[in-house]
């Protein structure tokens, strides 16, 4: 019984193989990103907003945030050479809010995402993949979240917790995964019946293997395709949470500028200059995402794609 | 029947579904040997693909028992890992079996990286890919499922069945849509694998000139259960059921049978008829015999069971004396 398999030798090599392969699929998703060129444009912004907000001690001192720092500047300045977007009612400068502004936003967006889809989408494996009592006692905990008013839950949260970037994390995800969860929950519930499945079962396969190398290749393209759509959401939480004051206080995120604009008098005061730049920004982020987010969604989603999976 | 290296007693699969419990496989109990090859025949839906996946433990069995060298099949992980590296089996749709996002080479290596078989592993694909005909393999490996033939799918499959070099293979209509070169080379490896490595194979097939081929024995099936099995020579020769003699006597091999086409609505599993479930198709009901012989009362009244009609073979007719 020992040569079933008759001997052979090959110069096959599946390492080098696998590498050509990622390479050649890595190739061909930027030459279909690149056809769509709302997508290009919605890419350049974004890539400018994150050397923006990379950059942000580079390109304004952090002391420009600071109120005391700014006792001897002008309050409620008009936009001038010194001061492009202008000043507040505390004469600090509203760029440097405006460019530390885009760290938080784009921080919490992504981190809050990223903690968003790990628990939707290990809920959602998970249930789908076993079933029974593990399913029903899961999607019963995702409809509760799923219930649950988003604002109610945040400010008792936030309340509860103290009030840091960490936290504010922390509430976006524990508010928003249910959602991730249900939807990788039905695309397993369809691979999970697929016959490679069987096999690999008849091939002696354990559960974890059937997942890691069945499963979540088939539900990857589409948690990565969640992943763009659901960072502008994080995005506008974050920004409502701050502009609610449930934000980090020492933290100058676009949402808080907007908090306290309103709180200032801006809207009334018509300091246009003091409120403009924050809304904008999170608009055109937003906006932004959205179009990388849609192409990246149309490339990798089978469900979109025609004869895919 | 005695100490082989399957024994099936009384194996019986059920599914619930939206028109009921679906019996499809009702009471059957089988032997195969180190050795030999089993051909399962039987026409489509009567049950043929779940008694196999039964072997392996993929269809909980609702009753009865499956030994595979006198060890129990059940749900048990540990049990089921050690079971399939010594069972393989050959999937009927290889379209569905292979992973699309997988390469032929990750298909094939797949039970090698799972068992950790000893050797090389790019030399025991290539090994397994051009005993499974297709050669050379170094022209597959990079390929995916969906850029080969049908045909060359199911190779693959084979491929990576026999990579494991299991005691008992499982193959579902293995040669169904591959050309008459190439069936031939596939059944020339089956007959190799049990010849000179002492397999046993279940051969699927609703093809009875097909079992005359390879089988050493044949067992036919109808709606989830075994109504005729023996010899392959002995049950061609001398079929006993008047189900066996329709199939036969539609194989274009076997001219001196006068064609005989089965009537009636096709079985349905979830509506077993009583007394012999084929009664309600039987020629020897619709001619009269049964009645001219005084059994139709037990035809459709009295279930029947395998009654041994000579050496090692057994049939389950009321009407055969
Ligand atoms: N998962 C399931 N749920 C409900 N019914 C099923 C299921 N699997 C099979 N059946 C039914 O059981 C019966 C036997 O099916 P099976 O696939 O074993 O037939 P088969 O003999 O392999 O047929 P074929 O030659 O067409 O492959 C069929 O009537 C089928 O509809
Ligand atoms: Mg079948």
């Amino acid at each position: 019984m020992s040569d079933v398999v008759k001997t052979q030798t090959t110069t096959f090599s599946p390492r080098s193989f696998r590498w050509q392969r990622r390479r050649a699929a890595t190739v061909d998703f930027w030459s279909r990103f690149r056809g769509d060129r709302l997508a290009l444009f919605g890419l350049a912004v974004l890539l400018t907003f994150i050397v923006m907000a990379i950059g942000a001690p580079w390109i304004s001192p952090k002391e420009g945030l600071s109120a005391v720092d700014s006792i001897d500047n002008p309050t409620w300045a008009t936009p001038r050479f010194d001061y492009p977007f202008g000043t507040d009612n505390l004469g600090r400068s509203v760029a440097a809010q405006f460019v530390w502004g885009s760290r938080v936003s784009l921080w919490v967006g992504l981190s809050a995402t990223v903690l968003t889809i790990a628990i939707g989408s290990a809920v959602g494996v998970t249930a789908g993949f076993f079933g029974r009592w593990t399913d029903a006692t899961l999607m019963r905990l995702t409809d509760w979240f799923l219930v649950i008013p988003f604002l109610p839950l945040a400010i008792v949260l936030a309340s509860v917790l103290d009030r840091s970037l960490r936290n504010v994390v922390l509430v976006i995800a524990i508010t928003s995964w249910p959602g991730t969860a249900r939807l990788v929950r039905a695309q397993v519930l369809t691979v999970k019946q697929r016959l490679f499945v069987d096999r690999a079962r008849a091939l002696g396969a354990s559960r974890f293997h059937v997942i890691r190398r069945h499963i979540l290749p088939n539900v990857a393209p589409l948690i990565l395709a969640n992943v763009t759509l659901a960072v502008p959401i994080s995005i506008l939480t974050e920004t409502t949470l701050a502009f609610l004051g449930l934000g980090d206080p020492k933290r100058p995120s676009w949402g808080k500028t907007l908090e306290e604009a309103f709180n200032a008098g801006a809207i009334s005061r018509n300091a246009w200059w003091y409120y403009l730049p924050a809304g904008a920004g999170i608009v055109i982020v937003v906006l932004a995402f959205t179009l990388v987010g849609r192409a990246v969604e149309e490339i990798l989603d089978p469900r979109l794609r025609e004869g895919g999976l | 029947m005695g100490d082989g290296l399957l024994e099936m007693r009384d194996v019986s699969v059920t599914f619930s579904s939206r028109r009921g419990t679906v019996r499809a496989v009702d009471g059957v109990s089988l032997d195969v040997r180190a050795g030999e090859v089993l051909a399962l025949v039987g026409e489509s839906g009567c049950g043929k693909t779940t008694l196999i996946r039964a072997i392996l433990g993929l269809e909980p069995l609702t009753d009865g028992s499956i030994l595979v060298e006198g060890k129990p099949v059940n749900q048990r992980q540990r049990t089921l890992r050690d079971l399939r590296r010594r069972v393989q089996m050959v999937f009927q749709d290889p379209t569905g079996a292979l992973n699309p996002r997988h390469s032929i080479y990750d298909a094939v290596a797949e039970g090698i990286r799972i068992h950790g078989v000893a050797g090389n592993e790019p030399d025991l694909v290539a090994g397994a890919l051009s005993r499974a005909g297709l050669r050379p393999p170094e022209n597959y490996m990079p390929r995916f499922p969906h850029e080969v033939s049908g045909g060359q799918r199911q190779r693959v499959l084979i491929a990576g069945a026999i990579a494991l070099e299991p005691q008992l293979l499982l193959a579902d209509e293995p040669v169904a849509s591959l050309d008459a070169s190439i069936r031939g080379e596939i059944l020339a490896l089956l007959r190799d694998l049990v010849d000179q490595h002492g397999l046993g194979i279940i051969a699927v097939t609703h093809d009875l000139g097909l079992a005359w081929n390879i089988a050493d024995r044949i067992a036919v099936m109808y709606l989830g259960r075994i109504v005729e099995v023996g010899e392959a020579e002995e049950v061609l020769a001398n079929p006993q059921h008047p189900y066996t003699k329709a199939l036969l006597s539609v194989v274009p091999e076997m001219e001196r049978l006068e064609q005989q086409i089965l009537t009636g609505e096709t079985p349905d599993p979830s509506r077993i008829p009583a007394g012999c479930r084929f009664h309600p198709r039987c020629p020897l009901v619709a001619s009269g015999e049964a009645e001219r012989l005084g059994v139709l009362g037990k035809c459709t009244g009295v279930d029947v069971e395998l009654v041994q009609r000579g050496a090692g073979h057994w049939s389950a007719c009321h009407a055969v004396p």
